[in-house]
């Protein structure tokens, strides 16, 4: 089942309205999974190494009688990267950390824009009651209950996540093919199915004629295949291959 | 021209301008990231706003479901942000936030600030009573540890230097501190009921283990180790306290178009406070690993250092350590001067060109 992810509408000066399509429970746990495992990962091997270093043997204990060495050099750095992680990544990153750029979404304000570093903050620290009473009860629930799929954290500092916009450049649409041909070019493989054969078969020759100066061989257009749902297929696969590479 | 046949027009004139779209997007993705070539650049970007509305109005109306109208949804979104991104200049927003912002939000606290400190003094004094009167009620705050401690006459503070050093100290201290300050704020989230019930405890356990010491002659010894950094720490807790109480009001009785907004506006406002703690905090950390445990300190350089670190608490509270600036104030004008004209006048005559 494809569930609708709601929109956030920002009101633009311009009277066009933002539409910016909200990220949910899946895709923030998504997002927080990876950075908890990103940041384990960083506090294992700095405890790791610091241990290493600081006993001078292979070891990774603490001494019996440690000094202030072993907590200014191992403990505290370990204890900063795992507590600290999402405040200083999402200040360094305008609002993202690894976890959600690999998730594909990232922190804004209701109005749009990029949170400032105090609402950041904010959110991070509004994290001690989101945590509750377990695995983050109180913000796992508070997503999913809200309409904007907001924690306590989100609500304090005005922001929400919302998704990227999908990479979708013109230029990527085939380095050769102006705008008009590669809109052309779109919509006859998405509505291709919906086509009588025949159809779709004319209106794929003639976009792929467009670029082949010579005249196509009958290879191009698939009347030399064994059926005619592999010339089909054939010629589908080329309007696949111009819209990706630029030529057929 | 049929509607259809203008359409189609429309289309193949609106695709015709995917080079400008591109430029646009490119230029609002790199001044995303602070790269800009000079200021006609970033100024053109109010024009490339401009022309992604208008042609992303048209796109949506005449082909809903392409490619070019992904583009150029991404494209404005983007142009959107960048453009209403504020400034950051790090050092002028610590400088602002310390000698204007947090000034600010103590006096917006200032009856919250009152309440919590009444609350917590009066726990202290409860704590202090339950405990003097009913000695056994100490084990509901203290640790069996710190009980048999006690009662052997000693106080846990005594040769804690001989466990721990003071910066590991130090650095404990302040971590708790800062701990238990944040989920103070936080826990105004429960109506302010979670905060009261922090500031309650804390008061409780303060007056309780002074009670305890007190029955067992050690009550100037407590006070002895308390005096140097607990009185910001203890300032700190009931601030802390006052901006939990700020945000569970905010809640009550919202002031702003609803819950929700009420809440996000006082917790934004009153978590500003809390960076002022947690350097206070840190201070306080110092104090307790290094002067407090140190029996070479003596009452008077103890409470020296309390007084003074108590006086620069206010001081930066107040923004009394930076350089108030007066520059775009608005201060009330006096009464001659308060009728239509008249100051302008005033003005214009200081640099002799009126009358």
């Amino acid at each position: 089942m494809n569930i609708p992810t709601p929109d956030l509408v920002v009101d633009s000066v311009t009277g066009v309205d933002v539409v910016l399509p909200i990220a949910g429970p899946g895709a923030r746990s998504y997002a927080f999974l990876i950075d908890w495992f990103i940041r384990a990962i960083l506090f294992v091997a700095w405890y790791v190494v610091a241990a290493l270093i600081y006993n001078r043997r292979w070891s990774l204990t603490a001494p019996f009688n440690p000094n202030a060495w072993w907590f200014v050099f191992v403990v505290t750095p370990a204890a900063a990267i795992y507590f600290l992680y999402h405040a200083v990544l999402e200040i360094a990153m305008h609002g993202r950390t690894p976890g959600k750029r690999i998730a594909g979404i990232h922190i804004i304000t209701r109005d749009g824009g990029s949170p400032s570093v105090g609402a950041l903050l904010t959110r991070n620290v509004f994290r001690l009651v989101d945590t509750l009473p377990l695995f983050y009860g109180v913000g796992l629930v508070a997503t999913m209950l809200t309409r904007d799929h907001v924690r306590v954290g989100d609500m304090a500092a005005g922001t929400l996540l919302a998704y990227d916009q999908p990479a979708v450049t013109l230029a990527s649409l085939g380095g050769k093919l102006d705008a008009s041909t590669a809109e052309i070019l779109s919509e006859l493989l998405q509505r291709w199915p919906a086509l009588d054969v025949r159809v779709r078969r004319e209106l794929a020759l003639g976009v792929l004629s467009r670029y082949r100066s010579e005249a196509l061989p009958p290879a191009t257009t698939g009347l030399d295949a064994a059926t005619p749902a592999q010339a089909d297929a054939s010629l589908r696969t080329q309007l696949e291959r111009l819209a990706q590479d630029g030529a057929p | 021209m049929n509607e259809s046949t203008r359409d189609q027009a429309l289309k193949a004139a609106l695709l015709q301008r995917s080079e400008l779209w591109k430029a646009a997007a490119e230029r609002a993705h790199r001044l995303a990231r602070g790269h800009a070539a000079d200021v006609s650049d970033a100024a053109q970007l109010a024009d490339d706003y401009r022309l992604l509305a208008r042609d992303l109005a048209r796109v949506r109306r005449l082909m809903p479901d392409t490619r070019a109208r992904a583009f150029l949804e991404a494209a404005y979104a983007q142009a959107h942000a960048t453009l209403h991104r504020g400034a950051w200049h790090p050092g002028y927003a610590l400088l602002t936030l310390f000698r204007d912002e947090i000034p600010a939000v103590v006096t917006w606290l200032r009856p919250h600030i009152i309440w919590a400190t009444t609350i917590f003094v009066l726990t202290v004094l409860a704590g202090y009573w339950m405990v003097h009167t009913y000695p056994d009620l100490i084990g509901l705050f203290a640790s069996p540890d710190l009980i048999a401690t006690v009662e052997r006459g000693q106080l846990w503070t005594e040769g804690i230097l001989n466990v721990v050093p003071s910066s590991v100290l130090s650095l404990q201290i302040l971590t708790n501190n800062v701990v238990v300050s944040l989920f103070a704020y936080c826990a105004g989230f429960l109506f302010g009921l979670g905060t009261l019930y922090i500031l309650g405890l804390n008061g409780l356990m303060l007056g309780a283990v002074f009670a305890f010491t007190s029955l067992h002659g050690l009550g100037d010894d407590l006070f002895r180790f308390i005096v140097a950094h607990g009185c910001v720490e203890l300032s700190v807790m009931c601030l802390s306290g006052a901006a939990g109480a700020a945000v569970g009001e905010a809640l009550i009785r919202p002031t702003h178009t609803n819950r929700r907004e009420s809440f996000r506006i006082a917790a934004l406002r009153s978590g500003k406070l809390l960076i002022a703690c947690v350097v206070l905090l840190t201070g306080s950390g110092v104090i307790e690993g290094y002067v407090s445990p140190n029996p070479r300190f003596p009452l008077w350089a103890r409470i020296f250092i309390g007084a003074v670190y108590w006086l620069f608490m206010i001081a930066l509270l107040r923004g009394w350590l930076f350089r108030r600036s007066r520059q775009g104030t608005l201060h009330p004008l006096p009464p001659a001067l308060d009728t239509p004209g008249t100051a302008e006048r005033l003005v214009l005559r200081q640099h002799g060109s009126f009358e």
